[in-house]
């Protein structure tokens, strides 16, 4: 009698502590949401160390620009890590960086989305972007609430344009790009008793390409360049056939392509397979032309491509010890990881002179920001409606199995070679 | 404008390209023909044989083309199963269930895929992908020859079996006749589910002679679909040499677009093309019989 009894009870019991724990569960789940959000009340428990700096490192992380975004968050969680390791913003009691990390997948949308979770979750400011398109959109977003977004590549120069005033842009844009691509490749091309005439332009249409591809088609002519054809493709493309038979056709002295890794490594690995060996591959923001993993992988393909691209700084003892220190991880050292590297430094020192993670004064310190702790070759920072007036591009080439600089003279390490030699 | 110099390899390339296309429609025309549906799941079929083919380069380094040897049998069962476990049964007779079930296979699968693999576009580096046949002035690129002949094999292969053996000649008894041939003792359910197999097989060995010069992505499959849907209604809906003469003739006229168009454009040839025929021939161009 006992036994069945005991049964029966049993049972409801056992229900009813599972239905407890439910709703203990959804309690504490709020508790933990809450408290995560709430970073403000972290100081009052924990007085010793500020509280933790949550900053949004977003990248396009997935997609067709995958290798990129993950690049860039390796440069920019890095630098992350480091300022944690020397004690974090000082001037914070030694508060902490805490990343925020985001996938734009590759589209403007997703930026966007990542930058609501972002502004939810209560960072103090976004670093991040890569390409053009997430950047515009990304930017704009952030700005509805006020909260400061440093751009790490996008070049379009509307980024900086739109009157926005939490977005800063520490690199350079397309307009002082494209200005120096063109001085030097004039110049490039005097040294070599101008050897080049016609130019064919391949770029992808999305706003980073085809905003350049419009440049060069209006400064190329007046500088006498003659631009035989200007191909757009969509990213990703997986076949270049077709435009290389049309660089094939036309035969141009110069080939100017313009677009992001895969397409670009393709591009030129098609030329390659149709031999077709113009005087010289001139890239302007080639996505793969100064990337070690692309000299690596295909050696031939980009041998004496030259381009105008962003660069880390090579007299720079930090920029140096920071390749050692990816190439000891097994990566790349490629342009988004310095630059992200120098942006999140940026951000860095923007919080110690703000003294607060308010986003306002965030703003005001990136405005008077004279940062020079970057690992770039740039002029002295001075950001003007959030551009960094010192951001300047660098000429590279691919010389045997290594990027050289060869311009500007102030930090070139070897000189060009044009027209390139025959196969 | 354009000279001999590289029309030609533009129309190779585009008949080399046509060929995978060709495949892919083949397995639609052939589930078409006999099931009388259209397979909406054959782009989610296309894109998990191409996860596939790429996983198995990458974990076992196996290449593609040996893979499809592999992959071919697995993927007619995968189709089998799927036709006569669930899509059979769930359509319980009618054509418009039929539509909607394959709806939702191909949601589950590609998303299933987007869960597990995430939006990442992967490609794979074959040291021979980049390889040239020197025909005349052009230089094609060895997979896409690879691929051609393995088409027109494929092709010649699935004729035969259609023509020759008591299985093709059950499956063009029941396209023609269902209850005939139900009545003279052939298993509908069962040549429904081998159809289904045949057209899935094709996939598999689509995808394997796609990824060494082509992406993946959980979407991927859906840009051939749309093309090999072009190529069943263009060829004549059901035809064999209808869907391999239209696929070859899409990819013709996508390459020369692209180069006349441009890269970004090069697709609006085929659906201008496409809209054409449905206006002026909608039986096909090799359709007989509406």
């Amino acid at each position: 009698m006992l036994v069945s009894v005991a049964a029966p009870e049993g049972e409801p019991m056992s229900r009813q502590s599972l239905s407890v724990n439910r709703r203990r569960f959804l309690q504490s789940t709020a508790l933990g949401a809450a408290a995560a959000a709430g970073v403000l009340q972290a100081p009052s428990v924990l007085r010793a160390q500020g509280a933790a700096v949550k900053v949004g490192i977003l990248h396009p992380v997935s997609g067709a620009l995958s290798y990129s975004g993950q690049q860039g968050r390796i440069g920019a969680t890095l630098a992350i890590e480091e300022i944690n390791a020397s004690g974090g913003i000082k001037a914070l009691r030694g508060a902490k960086l805490e990343a925020v990390l985001g996938d734009a997948q590759s589209t403007p949308e997703g930026g966007n989305a990542e930058v609501e979770k972002m502004n939810g979750a209560g960072v103090a400011a976004i670093v991040g972007g890569y390409a053009s398109g997430i950047c515009l959109a990304a930017s704009q977003t952030a700005a509805r609430y006020d909260l400061p977004y440093i751009v790490d590549v996008g070049v379009v120069d509307s980024i900086v344009s739109r009157g926005l005033k939490n977005t800063f842009r520490f690199g350079p844009g397309f307009g002082v790009i494209a200005k120096t691509a063109i001085d030097n490749l004039v110049t490039i091309n005097d040294q070599a008793n101008k050897t080049a005439k016609t130019v064919m332009i391949v770029h992808e249409d999305s706003a980073f390409g085809a905003g350049l591809a419009k440049l060069l088609n209006t400064q190329l002519p007046e500088r006498g360049f003659q631009v035989l054809e200007t191909i757009p493709h969509p990213t990703p493309t997986r076949d270049f056939n077709n435009v290389v038979l049309k660089i094939k056709a036309q035969n141009p002295d110069l080939v100017i392509p313009a677009n992001y890794y895969n397409e670009y490594v393709l591009l030129a690995r098609t030329m390659q397979q149709q031999k077709v060996r113009p005087k010289g591959i001139y890239s302007v923001l080639g996505g793969a032309a100064s990337s070690y993993k692309f000299v690596k992988e295909f050696p031939e393909a980009a041998q004496f491509i030259m381009d105008c691209n962003h660069w880390f700084d090579p007299k720079n003892a930090k920029a140096l010890e920071l390749k050692k220190k990816i190439e000891a991880k097994g990566e790349f050292y490629t342009y988004e990881v310095y630059m992200n590297y120098s942006c999140v430094l940026l951000l860095a020192d923007a919080l110690e002179r703000a003294a607060s993670a308010d986003r306002d004064k965030i703003i005001a310190a990136l405005e008077s920001s004279t940062f020079t702790g970057h690992v770039m070759p740039y002029g002295p920072t001075k950001f003007v409606n959030g551009q960094n007036q010192g951001a300047a591009p660098v000429n590279t080439q691919v010389v045997g199995n290594d990027i050289q600089v060869i311009f500007p003279a102030a930090f070139a390490s070897a000189k060009p070679v044009f027209p390139m030699p025959p196969a | 404008m354009l000279s001999p110099v590289i029309l030609v390899p533009a129309v190779l390339n585009g008949l080399m390209t046509g060929a995978i296309y060709a495949l892919i429609a083949l397995g639609l025309t052939l589930i078409y023909g006999v099931l009388h549906i259209i397979n909406f799941a054959h782009g989610a079929l296309l894109t998990a044989a191409m996860f596939a083919a790429f996983f198995t380069f990458h974990w076992f380094g196996i290449d593609p083309y040996i893979a499809a040897i592999g992959l071919t049998p697995i993927f007619f069962c995968l189709g089998y199963v799927l036709q006569r476990f669930i899509i059979g049964p769930a359509a319980h007779g009618e054509d418009r269930n039929i539509l909607l079930v394959t709806l939702g296979l191909a949601v589950v699968i590609e998303n299933a895929l987007l869960y597990g693999f995430r939006a990442d576009t992967r490609t794979i580096n074959l040291p021979y992908a980049f390889n040239v046949v020197e025909i005349g002035s052009a230089f094609l690129a060895v997979p896409r020859v690879i691929a051609f002949g393995v088409v027109i094999v494929v092709a010649l292969a699935l004729w035969l079996i259609m023509r020759w053996t008591d299985t093709g000649k059950a499956i063009r008894a029941v396209a023609q006749e269902k209850l005939g041939a139900e009545l003279s003792g052939i298993d509908v359910a069962h040549i429904y589910a081998v159809t289904f197999g045949l057209g899935t097989a094709c996939l598999a060995i689509a995808a394997c002679l796609l990824i060494p010069t082509y992406y993946v992505n959980p979407s991927a499959g859906n840009a051939f679909v749309l093309i090999a849907f072009t190529i069943v209604v263009l060829g004549g809906m059901g035809s064999v040499t209808g869907a391999l003469l239209g696929g070859l003739f899409v990819g013709v006229v996508e390459s020369l677009s692209g180069l006349y168009l441009g890269e970004s454009l090069g697709q609006i040839g085929i659906f201008v093309m496409f809209i054409l025929v449905l206006l002026f021939r909608p039986n096909g161009l090799f359709g007989e019989h509406a």
